[in-house]
């Protein structure tokens, strides 16, 4: 069962040093504490996988966290482009990344089939594409049966998923609402699982058919109180679509975005913007 | 007598009026979604929208800034997640159209969205893929929209992200449960066409006031004109206003997040 702990317990425990790390929710439910908590806690060399990196990785890659991101769409949505994620992908600031790139239909599949057990995900993806040129994760198989050509990428299975949700309750089951992402097939396929919340009730009161995620299939709830801004927690708060459009400021400049860092994490116990 | 407007309303308007009732739409984020949800508000009221966040047949007040505003999951029929929205409903055949913009589009329509220059040496890296490598090839048709220059309107993109008709013209052909690819692309300029027979981009036609040489002068190959060339209709004085509507609540709703 989920053991309720701080949220800087959860990280200190589960995510390592060299880890393989995936902070999932798709635009929304995006773990931001969590992602702070890992950059205060100075963790180094983690393999970072998340379908878009949005702020957060920008915020992990700058801050010196990443060896290796695995992605399929790299940019600030509606704004432009992740300064830090390319800073460090053409310049090698503050360190050289090694980067792999899908596409969004082959990281889902690759998720589900991480939840599912299976080694591999097969799609019809990647027709005609340059991408299998440059990521040797994308092979082609022959359907057994009908002999089509489809394309197959490794299931991803992390050694810690990291997401947030809206609540869970005392034996922390997590109810998970509006738009769900990969967030439960990211839980599922990982090894150890953090999951941040932002409050713990007495009763979920979910409907039948809910995006619930067992306690027993989690290895940690943390509160985390609005937790995901600057994106949203449906039911919560709404995204801060201002703070998205001032972070092209803040990460296109080295000093402004270190000065960001030191004031909003560094020295901000908890920050959660 | 003459409206004013501008060169993007032009292009907007023209873009919303490829979309038909009846049509699921799988609408990418910027300008293929304003001109998706212009078509909702005026011709196309049924016109499904479907964005890959997972949102099912959403009808969103105002436009997005990100794909996955809880505006789209707020007026939603449903929300699923991102794998059943990428497995069930794409690649099962469930969206008749594509939506896509890009960063550059080449003579056979290939889209490059991933980087320009070198891919281990990049000058400017792009977002990458996205959900366009799948939606190109597994939805029935895809219409693509972006401003012209000769910036965006390369002979061959540096990178194919996503497929229009490959290298040569011939990169669907023999492809078993493929989509037909682009069947339009609509500019701030003009549209365009794949010709039937070697898939390269053709203006089929101008926008009012839009020379052939300003679409020769923006455009990075030698661009063939179609023989009968029309004109396109001009935006009408309700498209305008409902669309002009949109964007000022759009405007209004960002500005005024805290």
């Amino acid at each position: 069962m989920a053991e309720i702990l701080s949220l800087h317990d959860a990280v200190a425990r589960y995510v390592e040093d060299g880890a393989t790390v995936a902070m999932e929710g798709f635009t929304h439910l995006i773990p931001f504490a969590a992602g702070h908590e890992v950059i205060r806690q100075g963790k180094r060399d983690l393999t970072l996988i998340r379908m878009t990196p949005d702020l957060i990785y920008d915020q992990l890659i700058g801050a010196g966290c990443a060896k290796k991101v695995i992605f399929s769409w790299g940019g600030n949505p509606g704004v432009g482009s992740l300064h830090r994620l390319r800073d460090a992908v053409e310049k090698g600031w503050p360190r050289r990344i090694e980067i792999l790139e899908h596409s969004h239909a082959a990281m889902a599949c690759a998720f589900e089939a991480g939840a599912a057990g299976l080694p591999m995900a097969v799609l019809r993806g990647y027709v005609g594409s340059d991408l299998p040129k440059v990521n040797d994760q994308i092979k082609f198989i022959e359907c057994p049966f009908t002999g089509e050509r489809l394309a197959a990428v490794p299931s991803i299975r992390p050694d810690v998923a990291i997401v947030h949700a809206q609540k869970a309750d005392r034996h922390g089951n997590v109810l998970v609402e509006g738009i769900i992402g990969v967030q439960k097939e990211a839980v599922l396929a990982a090894k150890h699982s953090i999951v941040t919340v932002e409050e713990i009730v007495d009763d979920l009161d979910v409907e039948p058919n809910a995006c619930v995620i067992p306690g027993w299939a989690v290895s940690a709830i943390a509160v985390a109180e609005q937790g995901s801004l600057p994106s949203y927690a449906h039911g919560y708060y709404d995204r801060n679509n201002r703070f998205y459009k001032e972070w092209d400021a803040i990460a296109r400049d080295r000093d402004a975005f270190t000065r960001w860092l030191d004031d909003n994490v560094y020295n901000a116990g908890g920050a959660t913007q | 007598m003459s409206l004013d407007y501008t060169a993007s309303e032009m292009m907007t308007v023209t873009a919303a009026r490829a979309l038909e009732n009846g049509m699921t739409c799988f609408v990418g984020i910027g300008l293929p979604s304003e001109a998706a949800n212009l078509a909702r508000l005026t011709h196309a009221p049924d016109v499904v929208l479907i964005y890959e966040s997972g949102t099912l047949q959403t009808k969103p007040e105002v436009l997005p800034l990100s794909i996955g505003d809880g505006e789209l999951c707020e007026s939603a029929l449903t929300t699923v997640s991102v794998p059943e929205m990428f497995r069930y409903w794409l690649q099962g055949g469930h969206v008749s159209v594509g939506f896509l913009g890009t960063a550059q589009i080449d003579r056979y329509a290939n889209l490059n969205t991933t980087l320009i220059g070198d891919y281990h040496d990049p000058k400017v890296r792009l977002p990458g893929g996205g959900g366009a490598p799948e939606i190109a090839t597994n939805a029935g048709e895809v219409f693509i929209t972006l401003k012209h220059s000769k910036r965006t309107f390369v002979k061959d993109v540096d990178f194919v992200t996503t497929l229009g008709f490959g290298r040569d013209g011939k990169g669907r052909d023999g492809v078993p449960n493929i989509g037909r690819g682009p069947t339009r692309v609509i500019t701030d300029l003009c549209v365009l066409k794949p010709d039937p027979e070697t898939k390269e981009l053709t203006v089929v036609s101008l926008h009012p006031g839009v020379t052939r040489e300003d679409v020769i002068e923006a455009t990075g190959w030698e661009i063939r004109f179609a023989e009968s060339l029309e004109t396109t209709s001009e935006p009408s004085v309700r498209e305008l206003e409902i669309l002009r509507e949109l964007k000022a609540r759009t405007d209004r709703k960002h500005a005024g997040d805290v």
